[in-house]
């Protein structure tokens, strides 16, 4: 039976080929659209989430607190109380935090050879690789050993390698940091610029340990970077880390924190935000289109039903009932719409590929939007197929007949 | 004698029209029964009630009071959908206009009725094929109504009506877009199916002498049977 009414259906649009054509023309743009704008809206998120992730959305970074003395507020980190055993404690003993790393700064004049170059020396552990997803290009990153034994080895930044080395293969060349030679055990992979200009791979790592005993000479650390296990615990995170410190550091109730954390899932949050405001926005934009495409079919199934009020009749003399000749009409605005549906996703896939191969533009299409596309297209079938079919089907046999 | 069943039995039928605050009545109360195997004649000038009649025999339209019983079933008063089903397998129409699919080739105007009572493929295009050669229409089997005479076109609107070997042919003016021989072959072939099939059959005419060929004459005048004559042989049918 339904096999039959697709038929009946295929052949009155056959029928009428270039107003068929024409009609499904709106829901073809229409998913169309929807697809290819869902695809670039879900393009730029994708491209801002992996843009936030490099930065760490679920980095904290603790630093010293203010103290003030006899009036004088210091800067951060004016007090020395943070040390690598605070680090440790916080990875071991808080479960929403994931690795935690010392760090140290101070900018130093590196030598090479007969070149040197002025840039970030920064003292590390080993997990500052993960926390930071910053891999080693070339060679290898710090590792325990290095920790432990206060090994005078470096990475370096790609900005640096240019710098020094130029062409040259800089791994297991000696570069040296105020005098002390260094040996260079890898180089980190290019990270670009941050939102502020500053150029990250502008930079030497070295183990934190021989950063206190060579080249700072101080006890604690300036600073520990912490991930947490996910984006979403950054805040739990945060408290514990906060009433973890307060104990070890002995700090009353009354007194205020020694330190401060930092974090960036406020920006990370801000950002994805605007992105998903801008992936709804191109979707309802483009399904409005959808919708004047609809209407449409309704506008097109009515005119048809007029057109064939003496074929509805005929069907009925001969014994079909209301249902009969409303799934009749249904069908055919269904099918009208889901093939529209379909040519209109092979239009929407293939516009976003060409977007995203010519344009540059970063586009994502997932197989549930292509899904959810073709049953909507379906569906506006359905839905403004519905009224002219029930008109059709509610047609008088006597009067239907009459109808010239 | 055996007693022959009433095919239909109408028993004060009306009907009234409502024309916004004016009743206009069409049917005033008819009484007629019509046995299994009849022709039957229903004549009268345009406004008697006869196309009305027609309605309401054919499950088109509702009496405003009486009743109707066909094969001994009350059916004036059914749903629409039992009336499909009824004008699906009880009942055949032939009408003035052929009203064939215009797009659809002879078979499957054939074939129209058959869609919508469930049978197989197979078994459609055999009813089909039987009914088409009954009228004498094999040869035309893919044409479609435009490539077909007036002539012919009644005849596969008449195998339409056969396909589900209903137990009444209503035939409205079937031969009203005739030229007079070819009036004369399908009321030969209306009369071979009565005579040979058995078939019942209701025809509407204006026409004295396409009435002749029905064994009985029924003459309508404003909604109500003035005249009622049957005859043993047709005075059309010579021998």
């Amino acid at each position: 039976m339904l096999l039959m009414t697709l038929r009946i259906a295929l052949r009155a649009l056959a029928r009428n080929k270039l107003r068929s054509f024409l009609t499904m023309l709106g829901i073809i743009i229409g998913v169309g659209a929807v697809i290819a704008m869902v695809a670039i809206g879900e393009g730029a998120k994708a491209l801002v989430r992996a843009q936030i992730a490099s930065l760490g959305t679920n980095v904290l970074v603790i630093v010293p607190g203010t103290v003030t003395q006899g009036g004088v507020r210091t800067g951060f980190g004016g007090v020395r109380t943070l040390s690598d055993s605070d680090a440790k404690a916080i990875m071991e003993e808080i479960p929403s935090v994931a690795l935690a790393s010392p760090a140290l700064r101070q900018v130093n004049q590196i030598v090479a050879g007969n070149l040197n170059w002025s840039t970030v020396v920064q003292g590390v552990a080993p997990e500052f690789q993960q926390i930071r997803d910053w891999q080693a290009e070339e060679g290898r990153f710090i590792n325990q050993a290095d920790v432990d034994g206060a090994a005078k080895v470096a990475l370096i930044g790609k900005s640096v390698a240019d710098n020094l080395f130029g062409n040259e293969d800089p791994i297991d060349a000696v570069i040296r940091i105020r005098k002390i030679p260094f040996r260079v055990i890898g180089v980190l992979g290019a990270k670009g610029q941050t939102g502020q200009g500053t150029d990250q791979d502008d930079v030497v790592m070295i183990p934190y340990t021989t950063m206190q005993k060579r080249i700072m000479r101080i006890t604690h650390v300036q600073s520990i970077v912490v991930s947490a296990v996910s984006a979403e615990k950054t805040q739990e995170a945060q408290q514990q880390i906060t009433s973890l410190l307060r104990q070890r550091h002995r700090i009353q109730p009354d007194q205020d924190d020694d330190f401060f954390i930092r974090n960036l899932s406020d920006i990370a949050e801000a950002a994805s935000n605007s992105a998903k405001v801008m992936a709804i926005l191109l979707g309802s934009i483009a399904s409005v289109s959808l919708l004047v495409g609809g209407i449409g079919i309704m506008n097109i199934m009515l005119v048809s039903v007029t057109e064939r009020t003496r074929e509805i009749g005929i069907r009925m003399a001969v014994g079909a009932r209301s249902r009969d000749i409303m799934y009749q009409f249904l069908v055919e605005a269904v099918v009208m719409a889901a093939s529209g549906g379909l040519i209109g996703i092979l239009l929407g896939v293939g516009s976003s590929t060409v977007l995203n191969r010519v344009a540059q533009w970063p586009t994502l299409i997932s197989p549930e939007i292509v899904a959810l596309a073709f049953f909507f297209s379906a569906a506006v079938g359905v839905f403004f197929g519905f009224y002219p079919a029930q008109k059709a089907a509610h047609l008088d046999p006597i009067e239907a007949l009459r109808y010239e | 004698m055996v007693q022959v069943e009433d095919l239909i039995r109408v028993r004060d039928l009306h009907k009234v029209y409502r024309m916004g605050e004016v009743e206009v009545p069409a049917l005033s109360g008819i009484n007629l029964d019509i046995r299994r195997g009849e022709f039957v004649a229903i004549m009268g000038a345009s406004g008697s009630g006869k196309s009305t009649f027609m309605n309401i025999l054919g499950c088109l339209d509702r009496p405003t009071s009486g009743t109707y019983f066909l094969e001994g079933q009350e059916v004036g008063s059914l749903t629409r959908d039992a009336w499909a089903h009824i004008r699906n397998r009880k009942i055949g129409f032939v009408f003035q206009g052929f009203n064939l699919l215009p797009r659809a080739s002879a078979l499957e105007n054939a074939e129209l009725p058959m869609m919508y009572n469930g049978l197989r493929g197979g078994e459609r295009h055999q009813r089909a094929l039987e009914a088409l050669s009954l009228v004498g229409l094999e040869g035309r089997l893919h044409h479609t109504p435009n490539q077909l005479s007036g002539g012919q076109q009644q005849r596969v609107a008449i195998a339409r009506a056969l396909v589900n070997r209903p137990s009444l042919i209503l035939a409205d003016e079937p031969t009203g877009n005739l030229d007079s021989k070819t009036s004369r072959d399908i009321m030969e072939l209306l009369h071979h199916l009565n005579a040979r099939e058995g078939l019942t059959i209701i025809l509407v005419t204006h026409e004295a002498d396409i009435a002749a060929y029905a064994q009985r004459q029924i003459q309508f005048r404003d909604g109500l049977v003035v005249a009622d004559k049957r005859s043993i042989q047709p005075s059309a049918i010579s021998g």
